[in-house]
Order: structure tokens, then sequence, then C-alpha cells
């Protein structure tokens, strides 16, 4: 596989601002992959995604996308991506198909033509072929002012697909969108990203989001601080234990330590093992007290991002 | 070819808004009214034997030249609402050039000024206004560099505001005093020095005297009327929009982009 964003040493000082937004950055993402950049508001997520997608200048460093350098070949980095911003970039008196007709004409994949019964046959199909899958079939000729904002943004995600960009930048595409609106807006991007191999950027506040992701790169205060698979991070950062009780809780306490098993009381009453990189059935084996309650707790993305982050903050604290 | 194609898709999106917009349009054709039936024929009814030439004509004339220039460039100025709505994200992340984006504004809001010039030349049939209807046709296709220039101006302006709020608000001082300097409704060929360096100045006094240098040529009312040589209007019409379309987009794509 070959890398299809590569960013060198970027730097982005606003005007008027003392720090850095971005902060001596260097990452680089898989042609093909899902890469999800994270990080808490301020972090400097949306300052990146706007440098890569050339609607910001950045102060120094270097970006290549699609094999395109973003100083000397903009437009053809423009050509290469497509873009879901935070906020809706659709025309709200214009109708979707014509949204899309817009759109289908800036990246000159059909010549203008004004009215939708004169566009290509090709076209037409193509249209009706993406509102069916999205659902926007009987909308498709409705001014986007009377769409809800799930229909916006699956409006704009079959907009920016339409060119067949390389790599799809998502800058928080579900924030504000209900949980059934966000399920069905992923197969989709899922779907697609299969389909056509598309390289995905996502910024997101959803942790379960970036689950799936192959790699993910967090980022606070302008800084990557942590990179790599999903599993990897969890496994680096969140300790794995397993919660247990028993109805004499004593003797039971009383195993443990003879056992020379770290535990915790927990403030429900019952109790956490620490399972010290140790597989959960090795340690559930050698206790011989009859439980009543056993659980193994299994570690998400968002436990080890708020504690990455947390620890981050008390660097970032003691250096300043 | 391709910023071909872009450029009318993105003037056609302009008069799409336009045709979807009826405040704006019954706005449009209030300003003529205004203009024309009432101001027009009030000078005219009590001014017109001194001047020697017909000075609903005159208004008429300039009417036409002043709603071409300021519609364009006021039309221009929607590209700060197209920020403020995140559109123009979706303008500056496509792969066409960002020339071809303002050239396409320009000429988009050209084509809503001249519907509303069809506008004011039924306002003038019904008011009765003395013209020449030949000479009426002659000056129409003139008025596209009335709208490059108005456009040009718009674009400046615009690159030096950061938001609608500042743009209502700075818009109609850059916009209202180049009506009386550019002698739209009334003659300026003799000022006190101070109007009169204004005048020179305002580029709207190009555009006007341009459209009645057309106007008039030939007719006995040509030295009365008109300050400088269609040519010599053409000349700093086409100077200065060149210079204004060029800095403009330049500065705001520079604001847009080096934040």
């Amino acid at each position: 596989m070959s890398r299809i964003i590569e960013v060198k040493d970027l730097i982005k000082k606003y005007k008027k601002a003392e720090k850095n937004a971005v902060n001596d950055i260097s990452f680089s993402v898989e042609e093909g992959s899902f890469f999800a950049f994270l990080g808490p508001n301020g972090a400097g997520k949306t300052t990146t995604i706007s440098i890569l997608t050339t609607t910001l200048s950045k102060t120094s460093g270097s970006v290549v996308i699609a094999g395109h350098d973003l100083d000397r070949e903009p437009a053809k980095v423009r050509r290469s991506i497509g873009v879901i911003f935070q906020q809706p970039s659709l025309d709200l008196n214009l109708t979707a198909e014509e949204n899309i007709r817009l759109h289908s004409v800036l990246y000159g994949l059909y010549p203008f033509r004004p009215f939708f019964g004169m566009m290509p046959q090709e076209y037409k199909d193509k249209v009706h072929e993406l509102a069916k899958v999205v659902g926007i079939s009987k909308e498709l000729f409705n001014p986007i002012k009377t769409f809800s904002g799930g229909m916006k943004r699956k409006l704009e995600i079959i907009r920016s697909l339409i060119h067949n960009p390389k790599v799809l930048f998502l800058d928080e595409p579900t924030s504000g969108l209900d949980p059934v609106s966000r399920k069905n807006l992923w197969d989709y991007i899922q779907n697609v990203r299969h389909k056509n191999q598309t390289t995905i950027f996502l910024t997101t506040h959803y942790l379960e989001e970036a689950e799936e992701a192959d790699e993910v790169s967090i980022i606070n205060h302008g800084k990557i601080i942590t990179h790599g698979t999903p599993d990897k991070i969890k496994q680096d950062l969140v300790e794995e234990y397993i919660t247990i009780d028993s109805k004499t809780q004593d003797a039971l306490v009383m195993e443990l330590n003879a056992k020379k098993l770290k535990h915790t009381p927990l403030a429900d009453g019952s109790i956490k093992v620490d399972l010290q990189k140790k597989h959960p059935q090795e340690v559930i084996q050698k206790i011989q007290t009859k439980l009543s309650t056993l659980r193994i707790h299994t570690p998400t993305l968002e436990e080890a991002y708020v504690e990455i982050i947390a620890n981050s903050e008390n660097h970032h604290h003691a250096r300043s | 070819m391709r910023d071909l194609n872009a450029i009318f898709t993105i003037a056609f999106r302009d008069v799409t808004k336009f045709l979807r917009d009826r405040s704006r349009i019954v706005a449009t054709f209030m300003f003529p009214i205004i203009f024309v039936g009432i101001l027009g024929s009030s000078i005219q009814s009590n001014l017109a034997g001194k001047s020697g030439y017909n000075f609903l004509t005159f208004v008429f004339i300039g009417t036409i030249a002043q709603t071409l220039f300021q519609s364009t460039a006021s039309g221009i100025i929607s590209l700060i609402e197209d920020r403020e709505n995140d559109f123009s994200q979706e303008m500056f992340v496509s792969p066409i050039s960002r020339y071809s984006i303002i050239l396409g504004k320009i000429l988009g809001e050209s084509i809503v000024a001249y519907v509303q010039i069809i506008g004011i030349l039924i306002l003038g049939v019904v008011l009765g206004v003395p013209m020449s209807f030949p000479d009426i046709l002659k000056i129409l296709p003139l008025g596209l560099v009335i709208c490059f220039m108005g456009g040009a101006f718009g674009i400046l302006v615009m690159s030096q505001l950061n938001s609608q709020r500042s743009a209502n608000q700075i818009f109609p001082f850059v916009i209202l005093p180049q009506f009386f300097l550019a002698g739209v409704f009334t003659p300026i060929k003799t000022l006190p020095p101070i109007l009169f360096v204004l005048s020179r100045i305002a580029p709207m006094t190009y555009a006007v005297d341009f459209i009645r240098s057309v106007y008039y040529w030939g007719k006995p009312e040509y030295s009365q009327v008109v300050l400088f040589s269609p040519l010599t209007d053409f000349m700093v019409i086409a100077t200065v929009s060149i210079v204004f379309i060029a800095s403009g987009t330049y500065f705001f794509i520079n604001n847009e982009r080096n934040r």
C-alpha cells in the first residue's frame, strides 16, 4: 500500500495568535485506509483539515496528497479530495438536485445545463441511483430549506462522492444527528469505502465511530500525542480488569490476598481485580470462592482517549 | 472549457437565487420607480426650462447605468453571505480557478442587473419618458462593460469587509455618494472644487458618462450632457476594472486563506 496523505512538520500559527494552533505535526495515511483524527475541541483538528483541503494556508511544513504537493498543485489536490465540512455547505435556496448539479459541473464531470431535463442521461441515472441509496428520492427536487439535518448530511455525502474522490475528509460528519441517521450514514460510508477503495479521513467526537478505524491519531494542543491502531492504543493505556463479588465477600478478599491478586473495592460493593496483562481465564481459574458476580471489562477506545487526554493535560500544565 | 462551465454554473446559481427571492425582486423595481418616477419627473416639471434639455430622459439614461453598476456591485457582496452560510467552502475546495469563481459571480449578477433594466424600460414606457428606442438598444450591450466595472468595484469593497453586518453598514456609504457625484440625477458639468475632484474620482461617474455619451452621440444635447468622449470613458473603465478585479480577488483569496 502507498501513502496517500503525507504531512511533514506541519505548523499553523493564526494571525494574532500567540501559540501555534498546529504545532509541528507529521503523519501519513495509507491509501484505502480509514484514518481517525481525534482530539478535544480546539486541539487543532479542524485547522489541520482546513489546511489539507486547501482552504487555509499553513505557516510551514509540507503536505502531499495523492502524489500532489499542496503548494505547487493545489488544483490537483482539490480534484483528488471530497470534503464534508463541520458546517453543511449547501445552498439552501437551491433544490437538492441543483446542489448536486452545481458540484458536478464545478468538478468538470458534466457541461453546464440550466435544467435537469437537459442533463446527460448518465447524470440523471447517477443522481437517481444515489438519491435512492440514501433515501431522498422523493425530496430530490425540493429546496434544501425543507430538509432535516440528517437529510442535509446525506445529500452532502452523495455530493462529495459524485466525483469519486481518492480521499474523503469528514469533519465531525455526524454531530447533531440522531442515532438512527448516524448509523445509516456510516453504513453508507463504509459501503462506499469498500466498493471504491476511498480513503477516509475522519474527525469525530463519537469515539465509537473511530473503533473501526485502521489507524488513529490523537492530537491535543496542536501536537500528536498518540498514534496507532485502536487495539494498540487501548492495550497501551487502558487497564484491563474483572469485577467479581461473592456472598461470602470476606472469604473472597482473604483468598485474593493470599493469592496476591491485586484488587480494590468498588463503589457498588463489588471487587475489581487487576488482570496485570494476564488473560481473564487465568485469573478466574485461581479463585476458589463461589462467585455471585463476574464481569469481564472490555476496554473501549473512549476510555483510552479520556485517559490519554487527561495525561496530556497534566503534562501540558506541568510544563506551562 | 471546464472553467467556462464553472463560470456559467456559478452565474446561474445567482440568477436562480434572484428569481426565487420575491422581496428582492420587488425591492429592485422600487428603486427605479423612486428615481425616475418621482425624482426625475419632479425635476423635469420644475427645472426643465432652465436646463435646455429633457431632464426625465437624462435621469432615465443615468439610472440605467447606475442600476447596472450598483446591482452588480451589491450582488458581489453576496459572497460574504455565502461565506457566512458556509457555502463558499463548497466553491473554494473545488478544482476551479479562483478567478472563475469571481467571474461567475460577476456574470450572474450582471444578468440579474439586466432583468432589472427590463423593469426600468417598462417603467420608462409607462411614464412616457421621451427616449429613442434604437439608441436604447445600442447602449444595452455596452452596459456589460458597466456591469463588469460594478462587479470589479464590488470585489474590491467586499475583500475589505469581513461580515455581512459590516457590509450592510459600509456598502451604502461607498455607493450612495456616487449617485450624486456621478451625476445620475443632476448635471455635474460644473461643481465646486472639492466636489469636482471627488466626482472625477468616483468610478460610477465614468459608467454613467459612458452610457450617456453613447446615447447622446450625435444629438444636439451632447455637449451639454456629456463629460468625456466614449473612448475616454471606456479606457478609464477598462483600466479601473482590471486593477479592481485583480487586487480585489487577490485580497479576497488572501484574507480567506491566510487567517
